[in-house]
């Protein structure tokens, strides 16, 4: 049964006349300045552990010799494509196309598990070389950091594929609130995007 | 646009509600519940505090022989104590009900919304708070007890500590989701939710103070939320990024890579735990102010300087979280750039408590329980704000640093400070939310007999600290300079435990007034806030008919009125 | 010990930088005193005057009250004041004023739990090399026992000796946990770190037996951190270096 309360609640799909946004967007926006914060203060350790090493990475040489970047690459542009896959869905809706809705939805979510995939498969790598978050401090800032990355992908992930599917099923009941959601899903992809750019920067390259 | 029907089945209604008034009332009082646990953590440390070494009788044999063989009580349950009772106060206790519990009930009432922004994210909020908080206690059973490296948990201590410290740090997490979902939840409501004509400069102030709490929380938990899963990994993967590299524990060097830093800890915890103090004291502010206006029957004195010194306080409590780290060895430029900031932060608090006791001139002063509490507050915030003078200068806080004088500056601001608000508050609010009012005698008893018991509590802690005792000893008595004034240690205890007793008639006056109670009209304190609008309780959507505002929240003995108070809501003046 | 040195107030003020605190903390007390109970009298000044009676209404228009911003502006140019004026320059000179290499008395403090390990670099001013593989049990430093410089050094448990009017040099770091070194009676305090090394530096005015706290939870035996510390004249500084240094061999019999 429908809850009673969202009935009551303004500004679920008809933005705010001061603030020019729903309810969900605002939400968002506040929720990603959150995870600002967070990345924020992983970043922070990061550079703060770095700095305070003797070199980095701790046995000498570059990140390059111990990551792959060719594996990050690929990473980039899939996350990259996805981006694009999910921007382009959130237009599809806008534009009345559920089919297209769908299949651009569901082609983020297939290249966000292209990129879990790649992203396991690395961490396979590591471990069976011994290569642990334990081994020294440049393991454990790469493992902790891709790995709040990671989850932040799986999260985002598991709710664009209920968006492309099961709950793909507002669009017959209010097409609206659909959009409007897709549309908060896509914001919070691209932030995840710009995490990954970040994170490929500072810990493969730099 | 009518008040909605509430959902029919008992679970639906009382348990898994998504009607924020419920939610706030399962706040309230789930961390009702929790500040009595913690309160009696405290009253046990007590009795080791006053009889160092000696047997508890009677109660003793209850915690076992591993906490107190014999009822002598052993130092490393003592630390559990102290870092579950400073843990359990602040983030189960004190946040979740002047947030939670306050926030959730009066936010949408106060605004004129007909609940929050997300009601089923507010339900989870709460069922996610309460998770965190059961497996926060759950602690306890593990072998080697709970965490015990105070609720700061300073690595490499907390690192090396026993497996209670890993169930802090996952109740952690949970709490900080909670709190999460909470701030985003009420920051939309405020923001968007507003009736017609409830412009931001008529909000009442306990809206301003419980929005700019949320942006605290909201930017400020996530750092601590890092730094909980860096400390975890640590803990649980053997990594080291607060770890240092030499590490000899008990003679054996600690077989971990190293090259982190305790330092790190300290920067990312205090980034959270500095802000975290003033989401404790600004919803206590926000409450006392109203009940204030409605007990002084005329406007809060300068009340836009009162919203701009909230946000200023706000931005600038993020900017002074290395005050705590004085003696870490930190650099003369790094000192003096806190210190700077430190004191710029006293500026706003000075200006809101001015501006509410000038709020007291010229008006008519009624003594109601609500107004006791929320009187009290001012000069016990007062010596709490002031005795963070000598503390916030760095070369009086060598002297200071880690001493009982701390434990009294910031006990005064919480205990005597925001816990005498939120008891005002729940005098003031409990005929709205119940239709009852508590019982006055009851209520005097509780008051007269807390602010005395209270102050015997924390204040002898300043000499305490003068003397040079330092905070956290198991047995003070140990030292010269503690045995001599270890008969200050005796009449804290008393006090305390007396304090304990003071609060059983409030427990009573609580639950009693629930049938027992004299019933309560809408607006018995005659208040012009939009909560007194409503129906006492408010029904399922709050407002019969959809409020207007018509002006600013405190329009009391307004020239030529026809009653001594203009409610909001109220189209002629 | 003499226990009456201690009472319901400051310990003995046993240092050369110690006035300064004291000063600054007596002063900070009575200036909040001073706002404490003027503000208060103001208050309960309000509560009487103003309580709720017969044929006494509120008065709707705020009280223009210019004294207040003039008070609060007194209040934070005293505070301005007070951390430009005096902290400041306290906290400057107890951090920068190093003292002179030679004129002092360089000691290092290594922490653990629960117990203050104090090393002297004897008379050839010079620390014995130690490593973390040579620690046990009766070597808590793990001093290397064939390092010349190391022959004259001594090493106490939890004991201090200091001679009065010489300043001290302490390098002061941790084996395991956070610790805080603290000795009420000379006005310091610093924490001692693992993986870092703090310095301290001080005078002490005057002899006596006054006590070490650490100043920082470090476990369940932090309670117990307890050490001695003993500013001796001169000649009893002397004579306790002579009975406590190692044997050193005559240089013929090497």
């Amino acid at each position: 049964m429908s809850d009673s309360s969202s009935s009551l609640i303004p500004h679920i799909t008809e933005p705010h006349p001061v603030t020019q946004m729903t309810n969900g967007r605002l939400a968002m926006w506040l929720f990603l300045a959150s995870e600002t914060m967070l990345f924020g203060a992983l970043f922070s350790s990061y550079f703060l552990i770095r700095a305070g090493a003797a070199q980095w990475p701790p046995e000498g040489g570059r990140a390059g010799d111990y990551l792959s970047i060719p594996s990050a690459s690929l990473n980039t542009l899939l996350l990259l494509a996805s981006s694009a896959a999910i921007a382009l869905a959130v237009r599809a809706a806008r534009s009345g196309s559920l089919s297209r809705y769908r299949m651009l939805m569901g082609l983020n979510v297939l290249l966000a598990l292209a990129f879990l995939g790649i992203k396991g498969s690395e961490y396979a790598q590591k471990l069976h070389h011994g290569h642990l978050p334990s081994t020294n401090n440049f393991y454990g800032i790469y493992f902790a950091l891709t790995g709040f990355h990671a989850l932040h992908v799986i999260g985002g992930a598991a709710v664009n594929g209920y968006l492309a599917t099961l709950g793909g099923a507002l669009w017959n009941r209010d097409r609206e609130q659909l959009i409007c959601r897709a549309g908060n899903a896509s914001l919070y992809w691209q932030f995840v995007d710009l995490i990954w750019l970040l994170l490929f920067a500072s810990l493969y390259l730099f | 646009m009518s008040a909605a029907n509430p959902p029919d089945s008992f679970l639906r209604r009382y348990v898994f509600s998504l009607d924020h008034k419920t939610i706030g009332l399962q706040y309230t009082i789930t961390s009702l519940f929790f500040l009595l646990g913690g309160f009696c953590l405290m009253a046990l440390m007590r009795w080791q505090l006053a009889y160092p070494g000696q047997p508890l009788p009677y109660l003793g044999k209850l915690f076992g022989e591993n906490a107190m063989p014999g009822g002598v009580m052993q130092p490393e349950f003592y630390n559990q104590l102290g870092a579950m009772h400073g843990t359990i106060m602040v983030f189960l206790g004190v946040v979740p009900l002047a947030v939670g519990g306050f926030g959730n009930y009066l936010i949408p009432l106060q605004v004129g919304a007909r609940d929050m922004a997300f009601p089923k994210l507010n339900m989870l909020s709460y069922w996610i708070y309460l998770c965190g908080g059961i497996l926060m206690l759950a602690g306890f059973a593990m072998p080697g007890g709970a965490a015990q490296s105070g609720w700061t948990s300073y690595p490499p201590l907390a690192d090396l500590a026993t497996s209670g410290q890993t169930i802090w740090l996952l109740a952690m997490v949970f709490v900080i989701t909670s709190s999460l979902f909470g701030s985003i939840n009420f920051i939309v409501t405020i923001v968007q939710l507003r009736a017609k004509g409830m412009e931001f400069f008529r909000l009442p102030f306990f809206i301003h103070a419980q929005l700019v709490t949320a942006f605290l929380l909201l930017l400020a938990f996530p750092p601590l939320e890092a730094a909980s899963v860096l400390q975890l990994m640590d803990r649980l993967a053997g990594t080291s990024f607060f770890l240092p590299t030499g590490l000899v524990v008990s003679g054996e060097k600690l077989a971990v890579a190293g090259g982190g830093s305790p330092l790190l800890w300290q920067h990312l915890f205090w980034f959270l735990a500095h802000p975290e103090v003033y989401v404790l004291i600004l919803p206590a502010m926000g409450i006392i102010t109203e009940v204030i206006a409605t007990n002084t029957r005329k406007p809060v004195w300068n009340y836009r300087l009162l919203v701009y010194s909230v946000l200023f306080l706000g931005f600038m409590s993020f900017t002074v979280w290395a005050h705590h780290m004085f003696m870490t060895g930190m650099g003369t430029g790094m000192s003096t750039f806190f210190q700077i900031t430190t004191m710029i932060i006293s500026i706003p608090s000075i200006v809101v408590l001015t501006c509410i006791v000038m709020s007291l001139w010229g008006a008519s002063i009624r003594f109601t329980v609500p107004m006791l509490f929320a009187l009290a507050f001012l000069p016990m915030f007062g010596i709490g704000g002031l005795t963070g003078l000598p503390l916030g200068l760095s070369a009086s806080d060598i002297y200071l640093h880690d001493s009982y004088y701390v434990v009294g500056h910031f006990h005064y601001v919480v205990a005597p400070g925001t816990l005498f608000a939120l008891f005002a508050g729940i005098y003031h609010w409990y005929p709205k939310a119940t239709g009852r009012q508590m019982n006055a005698t009851l209520g005097k008893i509780h008051f007269w007999g807390s602010i005395i018991a209270i102050n015997g509590v924390f204040m002898p802690m300043f000499i305490q600290g003068i003397a040079g005792l330092s905070r956290r000893l198991y047995d003070p008595t140990i030292y010269a300079h503690g045995r001599v004034i270890q008969p200050l240690n005796v009449f804290i205890s008393i006090s305390a435990w007396t304090l304990g007793l003071f609060q059983l008639p409030f427990i009573y006056n609580f639950f009693a007034s629930l049938k027992r109670g004299e019933k309560a009209l809408e607006n018995p304190w005659a208040s012009t806030t939009l909560e007194w609008a409503a129906p006492s309780p408010p029904p399922h959507g709050n407002f019969e008919s959809a409020p207007v505002v018509y002006r600013s929240p405190y329009e009391y003995s307004v020239p030529g009125a026809a009653t001594d108070f203009s409610p909001q809501w109220r189209a002629e003046a | 010990m003499d226990e009456s040195a201690y009472g319901y107030w400051l310990p003995p003020d046993a240092s050369a930088h110690g006035p300064q605190i004291d000063h600054l903390l007596g002063f900070l007390h009575i200036f909040m005193a001073l706002i404490f109970f003027g503000w208060a009298a103001f208050f309960v000044y309000c509560l009487i005057r103003f309580r709720a009676r017969a044929n006494h209404a509120a008065t709707y228009a705020p009280v223009r009250a210019a004294f207040i911003k003039y008070a609060e502006g007194t209040i934070i140019a005293v505070e301005l004041l007070l951390l430009f004026g005096v902290s400041m320059p306290i906290w400057l000179r107890y951090k920068q004023a190093r003292p002179d290499e030679a004129q002092a008395l360089h000691l290092r403090v290594v922490a653990e739990q629960y117990a203050w390990n104090i090393h002297y670099p004897g008379r050839d001013k010079k620390f014995g090399k130690a490593s973390v593989e040579a620690m046990n049990g009766d070597n808590p430093l793990g001093l290397d026992p064939d390092d010349a410089a190391g022959k004259d050094d001594i090493v106490t448990i939890n004991q201090l000796h200091i001679p009065v009017n010489t300043p001290v040099i302490i390098d002061i770091s941790s084996k395991d946990v956070i610790h805080g070194f603290n000795i009420p009676a000379l006005r310091v305090k610093q924490d001692a770190i693992p993986g870092q090394l703090s310095t301290l530096w001080f005078t002490a005015t005057q002899t006596g037996h006054f006590e070490l706290a650490c100043a920082q939870l470090c476990g369940l035996g932090h309670y117990r951190m307890r050490g001695d510390v003993y500013i001796d004249s001169p000649a009893d500084y002397a004579k306790w270096e002579q009975e406590n240094a190692p044997a050193v061999p005559a240089p013929e019999q090497k």
